[in-house]
């Protein structure tokens, strides 16, 4: 039988470190912690092929203000870690969405709170969709699905935090992380390269002042005191937040004359697939939306299709988006919620039940 | 051939449980299939049983986890208490009959009972009784050509083995040859 060459085998963090490099990412940091280590593991051998630099952090802490650093100079730069190490991370991320510095921070998390477990959990929706730092900020989050979007989505996470000079996260858990699956290493549509990277930031970047004899010095910060100051850097804040709405992204199966409409995102999205593929089989009216972006939150989607219809949200926490949903529906339509508690390995079949529950309207 | 199947292979830590859930995949891949490969690792690892998820799908993967899979490969017995409740109904079970005592076997279940550890050892070494069961597997199932399975050892062993790929394509055609 012929066979396909093209694909290669790959976990969810083995595909991130080749689609980072792939991207143009020259500089990763960061610390070890489970379930992601293959990221590092993988990019401590693909980044100095190709001149690029890995450098093992003596913490998170140390990991982040190295990437607000190397931000800072317009360099395309990664870190990666998990759940408690992310929240050791807020305080630099806070300064780098304070800053309009770019990074890609991904965060393959664990079960929480505290030290928790190495399992599944989606427990980290409200910290990476509402800041997870101090102060007025947002991160853009994306959610893959497959190893395939692990690596797809990290084209545009390097894309998207050089467009707007922001902090990008890219949020899985130990399903994606861990599973192996076949990875075709082609660029997707819409990637830009070094040079186009290199041209977004070239109006701030730092890069000595002996670089532009004739240009005025350059400053990044995320301090300011004088009367004023914070509040009209905060409306320009503001100003990008709203331009990245149009970045919002989903996908949809089977809505069209669903009666119910599954709402889940990485993880959870790809075991109902299994789940709702089986249940139309048997007649049921259900379908899916999977939001692609967790920030910003596919809101649009929901309003299309909210009349006649029902939500029911699944994700593997104690509530979470649900939240998002609501407001997204803004009472337009009924939206149950099915949670999975942490480190459970939820099968397809273990959800058909919560599923024809909700359509049956109980 | 089947249009979809899923194993899950389950043994102690050390038995190649990872490796052939590895080389399934790969086959799987390489044969044009969609594919899956899930290990779980953790406390369980330290505990009793290793085990992994394969699925081989002609269509795009949704779940990689699995309840009831529709075949297992059992290396030891803690993975036999865990997984042969667990089997779908019609479902086939590959059993190690090296360390599993025949009595354990649920008669109302599909079951290829072989002693995989001396049938490797047999071959030279005992460390390949994982890619034994493996073979069973591919003749209970249908879902591979066993030479698809054996081709793809050469991405899956490292380097530092390949001397060993040979005797291990054997192992494979041993179990996969095997009647009881």
């Amino acid at each position: 039988m012929s066979g396909t060459p093209e694909r290669v085998l790959a976990k969810g963090n083995e595909a991130l470190a080749f689609g980072a490099v792939d991207a143009g990412c020259v500089c990763y940091f960061g610390y070890p912690i489970t379930p992601q280590n293959e990221v590092p593991e993988a990019l401590s051998t693909l980044l100095p092929e190709r001149g690029g630099r890995f450098v093992q952090a003596e913490s998170e802490v140390g990991a982040i203000n190295m990437l607000l650093g190397a931000g800072a100079c317009g360099i395309p730069s990664m870190t990666s870690s998990s759940s408690c190490g992310i929240s050791l991370m807020q305080e630099g991320i806070s300064y780098m969405a304070g800053s309009h510095v770019p990074g890609v921070i991904v965060n393959m998390s664990r079960g929480g709170p505290g030290l928790g477990d190495i399992g599944p959990s989606q427990g980290d929706y409200f910290q990476a969709t509402k800041g997870g730092g101090h102060g007025d900020h947002r991160n853009l989050v994306l959610a893959p699905s497959t190893a395939q979007e692990c690596y797809d989505f990290m084209f545009k996470a390097f894309a998207l935090a050089f467009k707007y000079a922001n902090p990008v996260m890219v949020l899985g858990d130990a399903v994606i992380a861990q599973v192996k699956e076949p990875v075709r290493r082609t660029p997707p549509p819409g990637a830009l390269s070094r040079e186009e990277l290199d041209a977004l930031c070239s109006p701030w970047r730092i890069e000595g002042y002996g670089a532009r004899p004739n240009g005025s010095p350059r400053l990044l910060k995320s301090v300011y005191l004088a009367e004023g100051a914070l509040a009209a850097r905060n409306e320009l804040l503001m100003k990008k937040y709203q331009e990245m709405r149009k970045e919002a992204s989903f996908e949809t199966e089977a809505v069209e004359d669903a009666e119910l409409v599954v709402v889940a995102f990485g993880s959870m999205a790809r075991i109902l697939r299994s789940t709702l593929r089986h249940l139309r089989a048997e007649g049921h009216k259900v379908g899916l939306l999977r939001p692609k972006t967790l920030y910003p939150f596919p809101d649009e989607a929901f309003r299309d299709l909210a009349p006649g219809r029902r939500f029911l949200v699944v994700e593997q926490n104690a509530g979470q988006m649900v939240e998002d949903v609501r407001l997204a529906v803004n009472g337009a339509a009924k939206v149950d919620w099915h949670g999975v508690m942490p480190c459970i390995f939820a099968t397809a079949g273990d959800l058909a039940r919560p599923v024809l529950l909700a359509l049956k309207g109980a | 051939m089947p249009e979809y199947t899923d194993v899950i292979i389950a043994g102690f830590g050390g038995q190649g449980v990872m490796l052939i859930g590895n080389l399934l995949a790969q086959a799987g891949m390489e044969h044009g299939l969609e594919v899956s490969f899930l290990p779980v690792y953790g406390v369980e690892m330290r505990g009793g049983t290793a085990n992994c998820t394969v699925v081989l799908d002609t269509s795009p993967i949704g779940s990689p986890l699995v309840r009831e899979p529709k075949s297992t490969i059992i290396l030891n017995e803690p993975s036999l208490d865990k997984f042969q409740p667990r089997l779908a109904a019609s479902g086939v079970q590959v059993v190690n009959a090296s360390l599993i005592p025949k009595e354990r076997l649920d008669p109302a279940r599909t079951t290829v009972y072989l002693p995989v550890n001396d049938i490797a050892h047999s071959l030279g070494n005992v460390k390949m009784a994982n890619m034994v069961a493996l073979g069973a597997w591919v003749k209970a199932t249908g879902m591979l050509p066993l030479k698809a399975v054996q081709d793809a050892l050469e991405r899956v062993v490292n380097v530092h083995y390949a001397k060993m790929i040979p005797v291990n394509a054997k192992a494979l055609e041993a179990g996969y040859d095997f009647s009881g």
